[in-house]
């Protein structure tokens, strides 16, 4: 099960939908809102998608993660909109018979995500300014044309 | 012949606008698309090397032939999680 949503996420819940009597093993991945990055100090983060695109790559990890170990269930939700401080903003929960596939595939998850699903985060620092966050490309300095 | 492009987070924010139609030459590449966007869009020229494209839900590499009427998508690297 993978989903975008724009409610709080119910991550006992997304836990409990891939507890089962085949599973030895269950992880959770929480990912939430960090005050700080570097010495930059987040308020909050604007989260937006292709949402069309984006349910279909996370489908697409999952069937890969099914592919690589024998994982029993997997849930994974992601956050749109606007998050605070602390909220969480993606579950990835695993389960499998053992819990090195329950960590392998779950870490593949996550990682896969961020570098292949369309979401993106907008940081609005404690100084008033917004920024997209794109990996690889630095931010444009206000005023600064080269 | 004419296709849509629709633009996310950054590459939205410095066009202006999250969806235009462009013209391009018969059998255009998603490599000729990006050099138009760059010529009509000076403003992208950091995040140009950068873009990701993809059609049909898939991304797709600059060789990649667009038909007439295609729908394009184009945004910066992804930051979820």
């Amino acid at each position: 099960m993978t989903e975008l949503t724009h409610n709080p996420i119910d991550y006992t819940a997304l836990t409990e939908q891939v507890r089962s009597d085949q599973a030895g093993a269950v992880v959770l991945f929480l990912g939430t809102v960090r005050e700080l990055t570097g010495d930059r100090q987040t308020i909050a983060l604007d989260y937006d998608a292709y949402p069309e695109m984006a349910v279909a790559k996370l489908a697409e990890l999952e069937a890969e993660a099914r592919e690589q170990w024998p994982v029993t269930e997997i849930a994974i939700s992601h956050r749109l909109g606007h998050l605070e401080l602390g909220e969480v903003s993606v579950a990835v929960a695993v389960s499998a018979p053992h819990r090195g596939q329950a960590f392998e595939a779950g870490r593949f998850l996550i990682d896969e995500l961020k570098v292949r699903v369309p979401i993106w985060k907008k940081e609005n620092w404690a100084d008033g300014t917004t920024e997209w966050v794109h990996p690889g490309i630095d931010a444009p300095a206000a005023g600064d044309s080269t | 012949m004419t296709i849509t492009l629709r633009l996310f987070a950054r590459a939205s924010e410095l066009v202006g606008q999250s969806e235009l139609e462009l013209e391009l030459a018969v059998q255009s590449t998603v490599g000729n698309l990006r050099a138009q966007l760059g010529r009509q869009f000076p403003q992208l020229a950091p995040t140009l090397p950068h873009l990701l494209f993809a059609v049909d839900n898939d991304y797709v590499p600059d060789a990649f032939v667009l038909n007439d009427g295609a729908s394009v998508v184009a945004f910066p690297p992804v930051s979820g999680g």
